[in-house]
This record gives C-alpha cells, sequence and structure tokens, in this order.
C-alpha cells in the first residue's frame, strides 16, 4: 500500500459517520437514501462523505444504474486494519507483561505490613 | 477470531494514534510501573529477544528520560529519550519522545492518562505526531510481521466503533 493511499484511507476513517457508514455497507450494499436514512443529515450531506470514501477507494457504486448503491471495497480497510492490529499486538505484548508485574507488585503490598511489624 | 480485545487502538484525527486498556490494579501501582527505572526494565519490551538495559528517569517537568534497547543476539541498540512537560502523580504523564535512529520524522508527545474506578485502572495514551505522515508511518512499520486479519477482524472493529461512538 503507497504512503499516499493509507492516508486517504486513514482521513477517511477519521469520520464517525463515515465510519458508521462503512459499517452499515458491511453487512451489504445500499443506496444513498437508504444511508442517509440512519443519520440527522441530508442526502446532500450523505454525498459528500460518500465522496470522501469513494476517493479513498474504500466503496464503489454497484450495477443498478437507478439505485446507485453503494458497496464496501476491502481491500483498503484490510490493510489499514491490518497495521493498526500489527501495532496493537506489539503493545499488547508489552501490556502483558505489565499485567504480570502489576500482579506481583500488588502481592507485595499486601505483605508488607507483615514485615514491618516484625522489624 | 478475534486475538486479543484488551487493548483497543485507533488512528484518530490526522496525527494521532491512541489506545486505551484495562488494568486489575489501582492506578498508583500503574503510574509506579510506568515511572520507576527498575520496574519500567521489566515490561517496556522491545521486539523479542531484546532487553532494556539503560532506563534512567527524572521524574518531574522539565527532567529527561531515556531508554536503551539492546539486542543480546549481536549487540544492535535502539533508544529513546526525551522530556517530561507534565507530571502529575499518578494520574496523568506528558513526555517528549524522539528516536536516536528516526524511525519517523520529528518528535512526537505522549500523553498517558490513568484513571480509576473499583480498583481498576484505565490507561489512555495518545501519541501525537508532527505530521500525518509521521504517524502514518509508525503504523506502517513493521513490528512483529505475519499477522494474520480477516475481513471478521474489520467488520468487528467497525462494529465496535460505532456502537462505542452511539
Amino acid at each position: 500500500m503507497t504512503p499516499a493511499r493509507l492516508d486517504a484511507t486513514f482521513a477517511a476513517l477519521a469520520d464517525p459517520t463515515r465510519r458508521a457508514i462503512l459499517a452499515r455497507l458491511a453487512s451489504g450494499e445500499a443506496s444513498v437514501a437508504e444511508l442517509a436514512e440512519p443519520f440527522d443529515m441530508s442526502q446532500p450531506a450523505i454525498s459528500k462523505h460518500l465522496r470522501v470514501l469513494e476517493e479513498a477507494g474504500l466503496i464503489s457504486r454497484g450495477q443498478d444504474a437507478q439505485r446507485r448503491p453503494r458497496r464496501l471495497e476491502a481491500k483498503p480497510l484490510q490493510e489499514a486494519t491490518a497495521w493498526l492490529e500489527e501495532y496493537r499486538q506489539f503493545w499488547e505484548r508489552r501490556f502483558k507483561g505489565l499485567d504480570a508485574l502489576l500482579e506481583v507488585m500488588q502481592a507485595g503490598k499486601q505483605t508488607k505490613p507483615k514485615r514491618r511489624r516484625r522489624h | 477470531m478475534i486475538p486479543d480485545k484488551k487493548l483497543k487502538l485507533n488512528a484518530s484525527g490526522e496525527r494521532e494514534i491512541v489506545m486505551t486498556r484495562e488494568f486489575a490494579a489501582p492506578r498508583a501501582l500503574v503510574f509506579e510501573a510506568y515511572t520507576k527505572p527498575q520496574l519500567v526494565q521489566i515490561w517496556l519490551l522491545g521486539p523479542p529477544g531484546w532487553t532494556m538495559p539503560v532506563c534512567e528517569i527524572d521524574l518531574r517537568v522539565g527532567g529527561r528520560y531515556r531508554y536503551v534497547w539492546r539486542r543480546d543476539q549481536d549487540g544492535q541498540q535502539m533508544a529513546v529519550g526525551g522530556v517530561y512537560r507534565e507530571v502529575k502523580a499518578p494520574e496523568r504523564l506528558v513526555v517528549t519522545e524522539r528516536f536516536d535512529d528516526p524511525w519517523y520524522p520529528g518528535e512526537a508527545v505522549g500523553t498517558v492518562v490513568f484513571t480509576e474506578k473499583g480498583g481498576m485502572t484505565t490507561l489512555t495514551g495518545t501519541l501525537l505526531y508532527e505530521s500525518r505522515a509521521a504517524r502514518d508511518g509508525v503504523l506502517k512499520s513493521p513490528m512483529e510481521g505475519g499477522v494474520a486479519y480477516s475481513y471478521d477482524l474489520l467488520e468487528h472493529l467497525l462494529h465496535e466503533q460505532v456502537r462505542r461512538e452511539a
């Protein structure tokens, strides 16, 4: 994936309405009217979001010339998600170590008063 | 299949990476683990096969920190350092971050917020990069390689995000 393409993907994903549109399209293609329905937004406003998603290559238009349904294009999203997932797993490995350390620290704190009494 | 759901990580806006993670410990302890050199050395790991032989922390506003990781196999090193901009124990840290051998352009600013509820601590870490290109570069850099991913994962992530914001 080129950096410019990844930039466009992340920029398109930065908006909650656009993520909601993608989530809706993940369960099947839909027309602009159908996509506008759950949001309190005009069709032109939704069309603007759809244009950003289309330019990022995240959605495309279906065959039906009348409904012009939009559908999800999986590839760029999968690529963007994969980058995030790899970075996430790197940090999750660290945090698992921190979990273990915190357990040891808590066990240590619980036994400390005893030690103090002994001295 | 979702490999691990505990850590949530997302690209946010143009220049940020945001992560949230819960820990089963009071925040004073999590803060301690984040700021005491002998504890940081234990958990802030590099890639597999690397250790952190050097960990210096001067925990006060304007104080510096420096971490050095080393691959024992061939002695290769990787180092990062910066300055504490805010220190508010046990709830908030703001630090600058710059690698000796930069793998992203410029300096990043990291903010870590610790909140406690019912004995659980939620950590929210935000890394703000100098540019969108720097942020995306970090996300593109190979970390451990060979991660399996699927359409299911994507759908799950999207739904989760939408639910959170609803």
